[in-house]
Formats: structure tokens, C-alpha cells, sequence
């Protein structure tokens, strides 16, 4: 006899779809870290339990695979559907943003952190759809305002960029300490 | 006086100043930008903040703290989204005004009663500091333990109906917390023989990743949403005046701002639930309530302003957070070697009560901005998402980048932002995972410190506030085992209701099962007495 769950998903906290992959993939990932414990922590002899280096790993994982477990157990619906499917793209799809931010962060100690910004800002807006001029052009002002209020004003330490040895003297050592 | 004069001395200077004014305004900015947060912003210029002074730094954070749900609050009343999480409430009562044409009025009573809350929560704190200074001491590594330990639980059940996977969450924070080199003993523990794990995961990279990063995927994959705004008409001050005529609602509202920002992992949705159920109990036209009542507006606001302040007695007395953006304020702390505690209490007491009046300047910097420059405030809600995620996105490499210059903390903070994304889009909490991180470490600390002189296990809890701290983890979880069985008994009643006799198939078959074979029976029985006539006394021979 199937067990009518009805009840249960109209009380769900939050959307169903989704749920049951991260779950699974959440409680395999603890219980693989679980297997993992005896060699990737060490058990000191002559130091009591609570102060064993073992000891919080083993209770941090532990709590993973049970509450991860119990809350796997505890979902309305366990089972994949179509609209699961639909929302596993959409996540997979948000790498392409990742490789952005990741391609910038590999960019930046090459071309200069003021070039990168602005061109990571321009040609993301375009990407997204904003191809008016105007648009254009408050990508590339926020570009030069981020660059300007952080590494100008409030020194943060990004490096100067490989490219900026090239500059002629002193507008290279300008351009590597602000922007 | 000479306590407050002192705290003054250390606020006196041009760069605090500055620093309050940047970070009240930026704070209100923020706010009323739907889909940035606080907890972004401060995500984001924590490494900015770390070659500032401790006091800079921290009024900063604090100014964006403190200020960014006064922000929060137009949006959530002029286009029924709220700025920041914690105004969900006001969009209750606050849209429905401005749908009636009372858009300012909505604007006037909540910043009246946003600062009313602020206000009042740093005076309570300035006079209850002394008193906080008596009792921080008495907390030792057990107490500080058993207090990290309470707030842990209290975030974990705060999640009501997701507790569950925020416990499975917190743990995984206090998993990355344990992973590269254990301080005590040397020994590593989970870096599977990589050097860039031996450090361990930072804080700040798991923060941006989980915040930053994660709302920019977030904004990026969305939709940009048509806004239009009302026009607004009628004085600023008059929200002033309302306020005044609710004097009841005002105090209760911000007394338990006050009491429940104080207990770590409760915080603000709590605080305004309470508010706004007392204040709809006690008014003479409850059913006025969710469609536009005064008296909604001012519980929510007050109540919600009430907490920032608060927030930080556990922060700064016992070294403890109670949420994400007290928990990312902590490391601006620790790299300023200031350390939070009992000590910080006892030796700098000037410089605690500067905090509280930074809190507090910063809420008369707010007031005035926001009573001049609404009008021009209101535009920043028509950014487009999308474009401020891209632009959420280049601010989180300054975040990341800034720390170490490396590449592998932008792979992790990536990594968590994917993370980020998928919690996001699955509605399931991100908070437990950074105060797992947080007060795992503290408990690991206090928990190794305090079993040191403990023989048996009444030992543990032998001092008062011990005592005290263990039946409170008791009583919450009696308080939430009752709630869960609650819950249960009532999902069984609400399937035996929805459930009646045609529901269950097998249930049905059987019935039809029955009926056949007593029809069959009846018909057999009528047949046989056709043949075998039922011998009754008369007939029967002699």
C-alpha cells in the first residue's frame, strides 16, 4: 500500500524540487568523510577524550550522517521528477558565472586589476543583456569607481598587474600602487 | 561620567566620525537595495577593514549593521519587497498603506520607530554594561562552552520545520572548522595530504563564498523585475507624532528587540514575531492587522532596530555570536588582536561603551539622512538585478583576493558560492553553517580547557551560571522535543481527517470484498433454504 504523503508536502518548508539530490549527495559526502576518519585524524594516547584531535572531527561528521541522514528520511518525496531535473540544470548552469569570477581572478596579476574590472564589468552587462550605451557605459564607470575607491583610497593588496612594467616610469609605479 | 567621557574621547576623532558616516549611509544604501543585504556588504569589506584601526574598522561594520534595515524598510514598504530579510514584517503592514496613497506616512513611522528601537536598546545596554561587567567574569571555559553550545541548539531549532538539515549544516561548519592543523597536538586532520589544506578553510573565504558569491549567482540567473514607484506626499515628522500615540507597543516592542538580540542564535525574526503578536493581542482592532495597521509597522521596526545592539553583549562579553554578521565581526576582532570575553569587559570598558555609542550617533546620522534624502533614496530600488549581481560579483573578488593573494581561496569561495546558490535556491539556511565554523572552535577550545579540572561529570556544571546554562539547553530542548511532537500529533490528525473511506484503495477492495461475499452469502443461504427447508417444530416427525 503506497503511503499518501500529501500532507507532509503541503507542510514542507520551502521548495520540494531539488531537495532529494542534495540530500543524498550531502549524506554520501558525510559518510564518505566518516569512512575517512581513522586516517585522516589522529588518535593521541595519554590525552583524555575531549581532548583528543580525533574527538570534534568525529562528532562534526557523526552529526552530518545522522541529522543528513534524518532529514533524508524525512523528506515528502525521496523519488527524482522531471521538475527535479529542470532545477539540477539551473544549478549546473550557474557554473558559467564561477568560470567568469574564476577567468577575472586569473586575469587580474596579468593585465592589471583596473583593466580586468572594467572588462569583466563591460563585457558581463553585454552578456546579460545590457547592450544600450548608457548601460555600457555605468558598467565601466562602477568598474573604474570599485578600482578607485579600493585600491586607491582604501589600499587593499591586490598586485599590480605583469602588463604594467611596460608602463614608462613614473606613470608604471602610479599605476601599480592605485590601480 | 568618567567612563562615558572616556568612550567619547575614543569616538572623537575625525576618522571614527568619517567611518560612522560612511558606514551609516552605505548601511541605509544597502538596505534599500533589494538583493544585496548587509550580510554581502560586510562579507565584502571585511578585508578592507582589517589595515583600518579596530575602532574604524568596527564602526564601519557597525554603521552597516546597524543602519542597513532602517534601508530595508522602503522598498519592503513601497514595493512589497523587503530590503533586507529582517523587514519581511514591514512589507505586512507597510504596503498596504502605501496602496491606500500613505507612503510616507508608512516611510515616517518606520524610521520614527527604527530609531526608536535603536535608541533605546543602547541606552539599555549603556546602563546594563556595568552589571555585564560583574557577570562576564563569572564565566569561565565551562560557562563560555555550555553558553557557545546553547547557541548553537538556539540557531539549529530557530529553523523551525528545517531543523534537521540546519543540525546536518552547523555540523559541516564545525567540520571545516577542525580541517588542517589541530593546535594542540600538531596532528593534521582532513587535508588528504594537500598542503593548502593544512592552514585550514578561512572564515572570511566561507563567508564571501556562501553570501557574496552565492547571491551574485543568484541575482545573475534571475530575472530583472519592472518597478514602479509611488510618488510620495506629506511631512517626514509626522511619523514622530504616531509613534508618540503608542507609546505601549513602542517599548514592549523594543524591550524584546532587546532581550532577544541578547540571547545568541535568536535574533531578530524572533524578536518581531513576538512584538507583532503582542501588539496584535493587545490592540483594540486586531483584524486592522496585515492591511495597513500603525501599530504592525511599529512592532515590526522597533523591535527589529532594537536587536543590532543587543547583538553584541554576547559578542563583546563572552566572545560568542549569535549570528552571521556578529560572527563575521568577531574576526575583525581577533585580527586586531582584541580579543571579545570577559577580560575585554573587565580592562576596556571605554571602549565597549564607544561601540554602544557609535550605535548610537550612527542612529542619529541615519535619522537625518533618511528625513532629508528619501526622495532621492528611493531611485537606487530601480537597479537592475542582474546588474547588480555582476557588480556583486566584482566586489567579491576584492573580498577573496585581498586576503592572501591566492588563487585556491577564490576556488573555495567559488566553490561555496556554487554551494551558496543551491542552499539558496532550495530555501535552506546558510547561518548555521558560518556559526558551526565559529563556535565549533570556541567550544573545541572552552570544552578541552574545561574538562581539564572536571572529574566527574556533575563537576561540569557545579557553578551557578553552569547550572543555570545546562538547564537552559535542557529546557529548550524539552521546549522543541514538545514542539516536534506537537507537529507530529497534529500531521496524524490532519491525515485522519483528509483520509476518509474512499481515500485508500486496498481499503476499498476489502469493503467491496465484504459486501460481495455477504451478498454471496445471503443468496447461497436463501438458495439452500429453497432445498432444505428449515425444520421448525410443526414439521417435523414424530
Amino acid at each position: 500500500m503506497s503511503k499518501d504523503r500529501s500532507e507532509e508536502i503541503r507542510r514542507f518548508n520551502g521548495p520540494l524540487r531539488g531537495q532529494a539530490l542534495f540530500a543524498v549527495v550531502f549524506v554520501v559526502a558525510a559518510v564518505l568523510l566518516l569512512s575517512q576518519l581513522p586516517s585522516e585524524t589522529k588518535w593521541a594516547k595519554g590525552t583524555k577524550l575531549f581532548a583528543q584531535p580525533r574527538f570534534w572531527p568525529a562528532v562534526s561528521v557523526v552529526g552530518m550522517v545522522v541529522f543528513g541522514g534524518l532529514h533524508l528520511w524525512k523528506l515528502p518525496r525521496r523519488g527524482f521528477q522531471r521538475v527535479d531535473m529542470i532545477e539540477w540544470k539551473l544549478w549546473f548552469f550557474a557554473i558559467e558565472y564561477v568560470l567568469w569570477f574564476l577567468g577575472y581572478v586569473l586575469l587580474v596579476p596579468i593585465f592589471g586589476y583596473l583593466p580586468m574590472t572594467v572588462l569583466l564589468m563591460v563585457s558581463l552587462s553585454y552578456r546579460l543583456g545590457y547592450r544600450g550605451r548608457f548601460m555600457l557605459w555605468v558598467a565601466a564607470l562602477f568598474g573604474v569607481a570599485v578600482v578607485v575607491l579600493f585600491k586607491g583610497f582604501l589600499s587593499v593588496k591586490i598586485p599590480g598587474g605583469a602588463l604594467y612594467e611596460y608602463l614608462p616610469g613614473a606613470v608604471r609605479s602610479f599605476f601599480i600602487l592605485n590601480f | 561620567m568618567d567612563l562615558l567621557l572616556s568612550s567619547l574621547d575614543i569616538l572623537a576623532r575625525w576618522d571614527v566620525l568619517l567611518a560612522l558616516l560612511v558606514g551609516s549611509i552605505g548601511g541605509v544604501l544597502i538596505g534599500a537595495i533589494p538583493g544585496v543585504g548587509p550580510a554581502v556588504a560586510i562579507a565584502i569589506l571585511l578585508p578592507a577593514t582589517f589595515s583600518m584601526d579596530p575602532i574604524v574598522g568596527l564602526t564601519v561594520l557597525l554603521g552597516i549593521y546597524g543602519s542597513s534595515m532602517y534601508g530595508g524598510s522602503i522598498p519592503a514598504i513601497l514595493i512589497n519587497t523587503p530590503g533586507t530579510a529582517v523587514n519581511a514584517l514591514t512589507t505586512y503592514d507597510g504596503f498596504p498603506m502605501t496602496s491606500r496613497g500613505e507612503a510616507r506616512r508608512a516611510l515616517s513611522l518606520a524610521y520614527s520607530s527604527s530609531f526608536f528601537g535603536g535608541v533605546f536598546s543602547v541606552i539599555c545596554l549603556i546602563l546594563f554594561a556595568p552589571v555585564l561587567a560583574k557577570i562576564a567574569p563569572m564565566f569561565g571555559s565551562r560557562e563560555i562552552f555550555l553558553a557557545a553550545l546553547l547557541g548553537i541548539i538556539l540557531v539549529v531549532i530557530a529553523h523551525r520545520g528545517q531543523s534537521l538539515i540546519a543540525a546536518a549544516l552547523a555540523c559541516f561548519g564545525i567540520f571545516l572548522h577542525t580541517v588542517g592543523l589541530e593546535p594542540v597536538k600538531y596532528s593534521k586532520r582532513y587535508t588528504f595530504d594537500q598542503a593548502w589544506l593544512s592552514s585550514g578553510v578561512d572564515l572570511i573565504v566561507v563567508v564571501l563564498g556562501l553570501f557574496a558569491i552565492s547571491q551574485a549567482i543568484f541575482l545573475l540567473q534571475g530575472q530583472d523585475e519592472k518597478i514602479r514607484l509611488t510618488k510620495l506626499r506629506g511631512g517626514m515628522f509626522q511619523g514622530m507624532r504616531e509613534l508618540a500615540r503608542h507609546p505601549r507597543v513602542a517599548s514592549a516592542s523594543a524591550s524584546l528587540g532587546v532581550v532577544m538580540g541578547m540571547i545568541p542564535g535568536v535574533g531578530e525574526f524572533t524578536a518581531q514575531f513576538l512584538s507583532y503578536t503582542y501588539a496584535q493581542r493587545s490592540s483594540e482592532r486586531p483584524e486592522d492587522f496585515g492591511h495597513g495597521a500603525s501599530e504592525g509597522l511599529i512592532a515590526a521596526e522597533t523591535s527589529n532596530n532594537a536587536v543590532p545592539a543587543a547583538a553584541m553583549v554576547p559578542l563583546l562579553a563572552l566572545g560568542i555570536p549569535g549570528e552571521a554578521l556578529t560572527a563575521m565581526m568577531l574576526s575583525v576582532f581577533y585580527v586586531h588582536n582584541v580579543v571579545p570575553g570577559p577580560q575585554l569587559f573587565q580592562n576596556d570598558m571605554d571602549f565597549v561603551v564607544a561601540l554602544y555609542l557609535a550605535l548610537l550617533i550612527l542612529n542619529v546620522f541615519v535619522l537625518i539622512f533618511l528625513l532629508f534624502a528619501t526622495n532621492q533614496l528611493i531611485k537606487v530600488v530601480k537597479i537592475p538585478n542582474r546588474f547588480l549581481g555582476a557588480a556583486i560579483l566584482t566586489l567579491s573578488f576584492v573580498g577573496v583576493y585581498s586576503l592572501r593573494n591566492s588563487f585556491t581561496d577564490c576556488l573555495i569561495a567559488a566553490c561555496f558560492g556554487i554551494f551558496g546558490f543551491v542552499l539558496k535556491r532550495l530555501s535552506l539556511p546558510a547561518v548555521p553553517i558560518v556559526l558551526g565554523m565559529v563556535l565549533g572552535g570556541i567550544m573545541e577550545v572552552k570544552l578541552r580547557a574545561g574538562m581539564a579540572r572536571v572529574k566527574t561529570p556533575f563537576d561540569f556544571i557545579d557553578r551557578p551560571i553552569a547550572m543555570i546554562l545546562f538547564l537552559m539547553i535542557l529546557g529548550v530542548l524539552i521546549l522543541h522535543f514538545r514542539y516536534v511532537w506537537r507537529d507530529r500529533k497534529s500531521l496524524k490528525e490532519a491525515k485522519w481527517q483528509a483520509k476518509h473511506k474512499s481515500t485508500s484503495f486496498a481499503a476499498q477492495m476489502s469493503r467491496r470484498k465484504d459486501f460481495l461475499l455477504t451478498e454471496r452469502g445471503k443468496k447461497l443461504r436463501e438458495k439452500r433454504s429453497k432445498y432444505t427447508p428449515r425444520s421448525t417444530g410443526k414439521n417435523s416427525p414424530r
